[in-house]
C-alpha cells in the first residue's frame, strides 16, 4: 500500500469514528437520523449546508474543468452568488411558511401550497431522479482519489466499489449528526488544503499565480476567453448555465429543506450576504487547473487534474491528506443525499402509496431499504456510464431548476394552481431529457436545462394567466393582477384551505 | 411591505445583472487586472462586492421595516 492510501485511509477512519461518537446515545429513530433530532443550533446547520456547497465537484470537478475547458469553467465561480441573491428574497417568506404549516420536506411545501398530492408525489419523484448523477459524481470523485493515490494500483472500477461500501457504511453508523460532526472537520481541512495548494502550486512551478496566468495565455491564447477549450460552450451556454444553475440553487430537495431548519429570517438574510465569499476558494481550484494543464498536459482523465499534479509536487503525506480531504468531501455530501433521497422516497412517495397507514418503524426500514436501492442505481451508473464530474452536475440542475417556477409562484403569488405548475413541471422536463437524449445539448447555443426553464416558466404563466382570464372574465377580482409574476403586496401566496401535512409521526 | 420589497431589489439584483449582462462585452483577455484576465476579473470582482450590496439591501429592509409597521414578525 502506498503512503498517500495510507494516510486517506487513516483519514477516512478517524472521520467515521467521529461521525460515530457524533450521533450520540440512544435508540435510533428516523427522526433522529434523518434531521438530527431538530435540535441543531445554527452554526451546525449552516456548516451542513456549506458541506453540500463544497463536495467533490468543487475540488476535482472544477479543476477538471479548468484544465480542460478553460474559461467555461468560470461558470462555477458566478452561480452560487446567483443562488445567494435570490435566497435573499424567497427563503424568508418560505421560511414563514414552513413554520406556520409545519413543512419537512421539499415535497410538503407543494402539498401543503398547492393541495395536490399528484404534484408533491411528481416533485419528490424528480428531487430523487436528480440527486443520482449527483450522487453519482460523489462515487465516481471518491473512486478517482482513491484510483489516483494507490498510483493506479487500485482499477477504478474496484475504487468505485470501495467508495460506495465507505459511503454506505458511513451514513448506516453516523445517520446526520455524526455527518454534520464529520462535516466540520471536512471543510476546515479542505479550505485549508485548497489555500495551500492554489497559491502554493502555481508559485511552485511559475513564481506567482500572475505569472502563471500569462505563461497559459501564452501557450493557449484561447484558454480563458469563451469558449476555451471547447467548441459548443460560448458566451451564450455561460450565461444560460449561470442563470439555470443560480435559480437551480436553492431548488435542490435538500438546500430547500435546511431553510427550514434556521432560527429565523434575520439569519436566513445574514447569511445570504455573507455567503457570496464562500465561492472564493473556487478560484484557487481554478488556478490548480490550469497549472496542471501548463504542468502536466495530456492527461486521460482531466478530473485527476488536481491530484496528479499534487502528487507530483508534494511529498506523499501531504498528497495523502489532500486526498483524504477530497474522499471526506465525497463521503459527506454523498450521505446527506442519500438520506434526503431515501428519506423523500419513503415520506413522499411510498407513503401516500401506501395509502398514509405506515408505522414510524416501518417508514424507518424502508428508508433504510430506498437507501441502499438509490445508492446501487448510483453505483451502477458510476461503473457502467462514466461521465465528467461537472457535466453530471448539470444534468441534476436540468432536472431540479424546473420546480422554479412553482416554488417563486406559490410562495408569491396567491391566485396559482396546481394545475399550470404541473403542466409546465412535465413540459420542462419533457423537453430537458429529449434534448439531451437526441444529443442537442447545447442547443441553438444554450443549455438545454435553461431551454427547458423558459419553456416551463411561459407554460405556467399562459396557462394560469389564461385560466384566470376564463374563470373571472365577469369577477373583478383579476384586477388584483393575476398577470403580475411578482405580486408582493399583502400576504404572501397562502393556500386558503390548508392540506395538513403530517409530521413524522405516522397515522 | 411593497415598497420595502421593491427597494431592497435595486441593489440586491445590481450585481446579478451586471454580472451576467456584461459577459457578450468582457470576453477578452485585456486589460490584465491584478494579474488576472479581463473576463476573470470581471467575474470575480462582482462575486467580492455582492456581500456589499447585499448588505445595503439588507440595511433598506430592516430600515423600511422599522419605520413602517409592526406587523409582528
Amino acid at each position: 500500500m502506498t503512503t498517500p492510501l495510507l494516510v486517506i485511509l487513516a483519514f477516512i477512519i478517524v472521520s467515521t469514528v467521529v461521525g460515530v461518537i457524533g450521533r450520540g446515545r440512544g435508540a435510533m429513530n428516523l427522526e433522529r437520523w434523518s434531521v438530527g433530532g431538530r435540535q441543531f443550533g445554527v452554526i451546525l446547520v449552516w456548516l451542513l449546508m456549506a458541506g453540500e456547497i463544497y463536495t467533490t465537484f468543487t475540488f476535482l470537478g472544477a479543476s477538471g474543468w479548468a484544465y480542460s475547458r478553460g474559461a467555461p469553467s468560470f461558470y462555477i465561480l458566478a452561480y452560487g452568488t446567483i443562488g445567494y441573491i435570490i435566497s435573499f428574497f424567497l427563503l424568508p417568506p418560505l421560511w414563514r411558511m414552513a413554520k406556520r404549516l409545519g413543512l419537512h420536506t421539499q415535497p410538503d411545501f407543494f402539498l401543503a401550497r398547492y393541495n395536490s398530492p399528484a404534484l408533491a408525489g411528481l416533485v419528490a419523484l424528480i428531487g430523487v431522479v436528480s440527486i443520482i448523477p449527483y450522487l453519482q459524481l460523489q462515487l465516481a470523485g471518491l473512486g478517482l482519489i482513491v484510483h489516483t493515490a494507490s498510483g493506479g494500483a487500485i482499477a477504478s472500477e474496484v475504487a468505485i466499489i470501495v467508495a460506495f461500501a465507505l459511503t454506505c457504511v458511513f451514513v448506516y453508523t453516523s445517520g446526520l449528526q455524526g455527518i454534520a460532526w464529520v462535516a466540520i472537520i471536512k471543510d476546515i481541512t479542505m479550505v485549508v488544503v485548497v489555500v495551500i495548494i492554489g497559491i502554493g502550486l502555481p508559485s511552485m512551478y511559475f513564481g506567482s499565480v500572475g505569472q502563471m496566468l500569462s505563461e497559459l495565455v501564452r501557450q493557449h491564447p484561447s484558454h480563458l476567453t469563451f469558449p476555451g477549450g471547447t467548441t459548443t460552450m460560448g458566451v451564450g451556454w455561460v450565461i444560460s448555465t449561470i442563470l439555470l444553475t443560480g435559480v437551480g440553487f436553492y431548488c435542490w430537495p435538500h438546500m430547500f429543506a435546511s431553510a427550514f431548519s434556521a432560527k429565523d429570517e434575520r439569519t436566513i438574510k445574514r447569511n445570504a450576504v455573507i455567503m457570496p465569499l464562500y465561492q472564493l476558494p473556487i478560484l484557487l481550484v481554478l488556478f490548480v487547473g490550469f497549472t496542471a494543464l501548463l504542468v502536466m498536459p495530456g492527461l486521460k482523465n482531466p478530473d485527476t487534474a488536481l491530484l496528479a499534479l499534487v502528487m507530483r509536487s508534494y511529498p506523499a503525506w501531504f498528497a495523502g491528506l489532500v486526498g483524504g480531504a477530497g474522499a471526506v468531501t465525497a463521503m459527506v455530501p454523498a450521505s446527506m443525499l442519500l438520506l434526503v433521497a431515501s428519506t423523500l422516497t419513503a415520506k413522499n412517495i411510498y407513503r401516500p402509496l401506501r395509502g398514509g397507514v405506515v408505522s414510524e418503524e416501518q417508514l424507518m426500514r424502508a428508508s433504510r431499504g430506498f437507501m441502499l436501492l438509490i445508492a446501487v442505481v448510483a453505483l451502477i451508473l458510476a461503473l457502467w456510464s462514466p461521465n465528467e464530474l461537472v457535466k453530471l452536475l448539470i444534468f441534476g440542475y436540468d432536472g431540479i431548476a424546473q420546480f422554479f417556477p412553482g416554488i417563486v409562484l406559490g410562495v408569491f403569488v396567491r391566485q396559482i394552481t396546481a394545475r399550470p405548475v404541473i403542466l409546465g413541471l412535465v413540459a420542462g422536463e419533457a423537453v430537458v431529457v429529449s434534448l439531451i437524449w437526441s444529443g442537442h445539448d447545447p442547443f441553438l447555443g444554450m443549455n438545454a436545462g435553461f431551454v427547458g426553464l423558459v419553456v416551463n416558466a411561459l407554460l405556467t404563466l399562459l396557462s394560469a394567466t389564461g385560466g384566470q382570464v376564463l374563470n373571472h372574465r365577469n369577477i373583478q377580482g383579476s384586477r388584483r393582477g393575476t398577470t403580475t409574476p411578482l405580486n408582493f403586496g399583502g400576504e404572501h401566496g397562502e393556500p386558503r384551505e390548508r392540506h395538513r401535512v403530517d409530521g413524522w409521526r405516522a397515522g | 411591505m411593497p415598497i420595502r420589497f421593491r427597494l431592497a431589489l435595486v441593489p440586491a439584483l445590481t450585481p446579478a445583472v451586471a454580472l451576467v449582462a456584461g459577459l457578450p462585452f468582457v470576453n477578452r483577455l485585456e486589460p490584465i487586472v491584478f494579474g488576472l484576465p479581463f473576463l476573470l476579473a470581471w467575474i470575480l470582482g462582482w462575486v467580492l462586492v455582492t456581500p456589499a450590496f447585499l448588505g445595503l439591501a439588507y440595511l433598506l429592509d430592516r430600515s423600511t421595516s422599522a419605520a413602517e409597521d409592526g406587523d409582528g414578525r
